[in-house]
This record gives structure tokens, sequence and C-alpha cells, in this order.
């Protein structure tokens, strides 16, 4: 069975007036207690209005239907960093980084497009064994009978090596990538790993100083499979400011980072959580194949996307004005009752897994969606092969953020 | 009622009855035909249906609206007569209709 709900929040969320309902409390995400709050927006109020919160006024999509419709309403939620980009949290007009993911047609076509050969099914089919290889390394390398953190062991270590790879970025520098990755998305506070946005820009300009080394090489020398030289070369690319180049490269370190981590670390708590799934897998490994979406599914590793309404926009019954904020909770649409059957549960043999938000729809989808894939049944694979179980001995601890939904510490002990 | 033939990426054949007003995409979901994953369950809105339209059939079929030329033009294995089956709607006009999978769905 999963973990109860916390009580008391079970009962806030009950009774807090529906117009002082804030899902977007990061605390929530951090304590995984979000369950009950979206539960009531998607009964009571599928499209919602929040006047006031950390982020400023916004509205609330919860449900999957109302989710997809947004996904393709592309022409009037844009998401241009002009407006504020694809996260509920607005960054200063000035420090704006255009990304690909944070523009709309037609310039996020071409640009997409650029990158997009990366991801297509001959390249996987080389990248292949190459997860493979790495995947038995880090697992040969784990300790027996001996707490240690999953995440930063298995979870970063995999997904960060991969990103080296498609970058054809120094192995050994490695680590950056994750580094890098987690101050483009930390909530700036005090004695936080970003204090201030001045902090944030700095570790940017240092990404970019690492980069443009990589681009310099590049751009002069014959066309190559990784996606620096494809960017250098690339029609729609090979003129982007140091600034869209910076955006670009915190997409594609964020999107290759973050997501794929948190469902690597997920899986395991969802096993352990549930170990007649568990069973099952260890007595038919094929599950594997369906279990992957489904953790995809069940970690929802990024908790939303966010567009702006730039005319007025009707849906479920309400009027969004032109210049208002959208968050479509994939969190929350992921546990939509109505689309999905038992949402709440943890089930590895689901006949239609795919269909889920996590990788949202429209002309925004994940790129990646099938590398992720592929690197969480390659490493399954190879862990079946070798531990009967990984044991989780403590409490997860988790990322305190509206939009990453992470796991930054998971105790595991492989016995042995 | 009318038929469709699917074609794997293998060679492999599949020929089914698929009745009026059902898309194409749902034929091959329904009769579980491997090489058509159909993510967003037919919403256009992810590509996971592609299909190559045979040359003989491609008039028949009409061309792609705005969306699914978007959702297309992002999917690496896209050719001319290429279609999201989930906006090919089936009619006794498209009787004995054939369409072959890509290498993969992504």
């Amino acid at each position: 069975m999963n973990a109860p709900v916390d009580l008391d929040h079970a009962r806030i969320a009950a009774t807090t007036p529906l117009d002082r309902l804030d899902p977007s409390n990061p605390a929530l995400f951090r304590d995984d207690v979000w369950q009950p709050y979206f539960a009531r927006l998607r009964r009571e109020a599928p499209v919602h209005y929040c006047a006031e919160s950390m982020f400023g006024p916004f509205w609330s999509i919860s449900t999957y239907k109302d989710i997809m419709q947004c996904e393709l309403a592309h022409k009037v939620l844009s998401s241009d960093s002009l407006h504020g980009g694809i996260s509920i949290r607005d960054r200063d007009k000035a420090l704006r980084l255009p990304m690909f993911i944070a523009m709309d047609p037609p310039q996020h076509d071409e640009q997409r497009k650029v990158v997009q050969p990366i991801v297509a099914p001959g390249n996987l089919a080389k990248l292949e064994h190459v997860i493979r290889e790495r995947a038995i390394r880090i697992l040969e390398g784990l300790p027996r009978n001996e707490t240690f953190n999953w995440v930063d062991r298995v979870s970063i270590e995999l997904t960060v090596s991969m990103l080296a790879t498609l970058f054809d970025f120094p192995q050994e520098d490695r680590r950056k990538l994750s580094h890098w990755s987690d101050c483009a998305t930390a909530l700036p506070m005090p004695g936080g790993l970003i204090e201030n946005e001045e902090q944030r820009e700095a570790v940017f300009a240092e990404m970019l100083g690492a980069f443009m080394k990589l681009w310099n090489e590049r751009v002069n020398a014959d066309p190559r499979p990784d996606l620096i030289s494809m960017l250098a070369h690339g029609e729609a690319t090979r003129n982007m400011t140091p600034r869209e180049f910076m955006g670009n490269l915190v997409l594609l370190i964020v999107g290759g980072n973050d997501t794929t981590r948190n469902s690597i670390s997920g899986g395991v708590l969802f096993l352990n959580e549930n170990p007649a799934e568990y069973n099952k897998l260890r007595a038919n490994p094929a599950l594997i194949e369906t279990m992957v979406p489904e953790i995809i599914r069940y970690q929802t590793p990024l908790a939303h996307m966010r567009r702006t309404a730039v005319a007025d926009f009707e849906i479920g019954g309400k009027t969004i004005r032109a210049g208002e904020k959208v968050v479509m909770w994939y969190i929350s649409g992921n546990r939509d009752e109505t689309a999905i059957e038992q949402p709440d549960r943890f089930i590895i043999d689901r006949a239609r897994p795919r269909g889920h938000l996590s990788f949202g729809f429209g002309i925004h989808r994940c790129v990646g969606n099938r590398l992720a894939e592929l690197q969480l049944k390659i490493l399954w694979e190879e862990i079946l092969r070798r531990f009967p179980r990984i044991e989780v001995v403590g409490r997860p601890e988790r990322t305190y953020s509206a939009f990453v939904h992470g796991i930054t510490n998971l105790p595991v002990r492989i016995p042995g | 009622m009318p038929q469709v033939t699917y074609i794997e990426h293998d060679g492999t054949e599949h020929r089914i009855a698929l009745e009026a007003g059902k898309s194409v995409m749902q034929g091959a979901v329904d009769n579980a035909i491997p090489g058509i994953d159909a993510d967003c369950g037919g919403e256009c809105a992810c590509a996971t249906c592609h299909v190559y339209v045979d040359e003989a059939w491609l008039a028949q079929c009409g061309t792609p609206g705005e969306q699914e030329a978007s959702m297309l033009s992002f999917a690496a294995t896209a050719a001319p007569n290429s279609r999201l089956s989930c906006q090919i709607t089936m009619s006794p006009a498209l009787d004995g209709l054939i369409v072959r999978m890509p290498e993969a769905q992504h």
C-alpha cells in the first residue's frame, strides 16, 4: 500500500475556502502532501483561480481532459519567455532566457527540429549499448549491506553520464551538468543552493563559458552527431545570441537531468511501497516494458507546465483573460480518475500505460521521451539481473519546488 | 465493412475490417496491432500513430490539417506520404487502404 496521506492535510484541503486554496506552495511537494489539494480541485474547481500565492495570481488546470485542451491551444496559450515562459515562477524581464521550449511557432519549431534528430529511432539504437555499459558499471560499483543514497549513486550518475555523451562533454566533468541543472531550477532562498538571481546568473555564465569552448571547436569542424555540433551547424540555431545558446543549454540540461533522475529514484521507491508489484516484476521481468511508463506517470517528474494567455480563452465554463497565467498541473491530471483507472495505485502491468501527461502533449511534447524510457528500461533490466531486492531503509527527502517533482535523498540498502 | 491493411516495419501484414467512422489509429489499437502507440488517444497531440499511406491511397485520405502537420514535422521519420492515423477516418471509399508503419514511433 502507498503511504497514507497526512490526515491533517486531508482536513486542510477539504476545509480551506476554495478561493483561498493555493496548490502551488512548494512545501506541499517537499512534504508529499499535494494529493488531497488536487483531488479537491479536480472535483470542485477543475479550472481554478488563485488570487494570491508566492508566484502571484494564476489559474490552475487540474483535470486530464482540460490539460489536453490547453496543450492543443498553443496559439492562445503562449509559452514565450517574453510572457513568463513555462514555469509558474516569473523571471525578471532583464534575465529572461530564450530557449525553444519557451518559444511559440514558428521559431520554436525551427529550433526544435535542429536537436530532434539526436533522439530519432536510428540514433537511439546506437545509444543503447552505451547506456547499458554505463548502467552495468554503476550497478557493479554499488556497495552491499550498506546504506547509501540511491539518488546520488545511481539516478544522478546515470543521467549525467548520458547527458555528457549527448553533448560530447568531458565525462570527467559530468557532475557539473547536474550542478548546473539544480542551480537552474532552484528557488532562491537564504542558505539554499542559490540565494539570489545574481548567483544563478554567475553559474549560468560559468556554464556558458564551458560550452562556448565546445561550440568554438565544433563550429569549425565537420558536423557530428552531438547536440553542440548540431546547434553550431543548424540553420535555425547557428546564429543564436549567447543568451539564446545559454537558454537552450539550460533546457537540454534540465530536460535531460531532473526528469529521468527523478523517475529512476521514484521507481525504486514505488516498488518498495508496493511489494506485490515488486514480486510481479521479479517473476516476470518482461513487465519492465509497461512498468517504465507507469513509473513516469506515477512520479510525474515535472509537476506542471505554465502558459500565458495572449487572448481571452474559454475553458470549463470559465474565461481566462489575456495576460493571465495558466498552470497545467500534470501531477494532478495523472491522478484524474475520469481518465485513468485507479490512478492513485502504482500498477506495473496496465493495458495502455503511455497515455499519461508527464511528457506533455502537443507541439511542446518532450523531445527526449523515448530516450528517457530507454534509460529506465535498460537500468531495470540490469538491476533485475543483479539484485533480487533493493530496500528503501529511510524516508525519502524531496525537492522544495512546485515545478521539479524530485527526490533528493533515497536511503537504500542492497542485501547480499 | 471496409478493410485496412497495416504493414509493420518488418513487413508483417495485418488485414482487418474497420467500421466506417472509426479512425485508422483506433483500428490498430482495438486489434492490438504492434507499431502504433497512440499515446494521446487520438487528440492529434503526440505523433505516435504515425503511418505512411500507400501512394495509391494518398489522395483519398486527404491532406493533414495544421495541427497534424505540426506534429508530423517533429517526427524524424516523416516522409511526404506521412499521416497521423488518428486523423484518417474510415469510410467505404477507403476500402482496401494500405498503411505502413515507421521504424519506431517517437
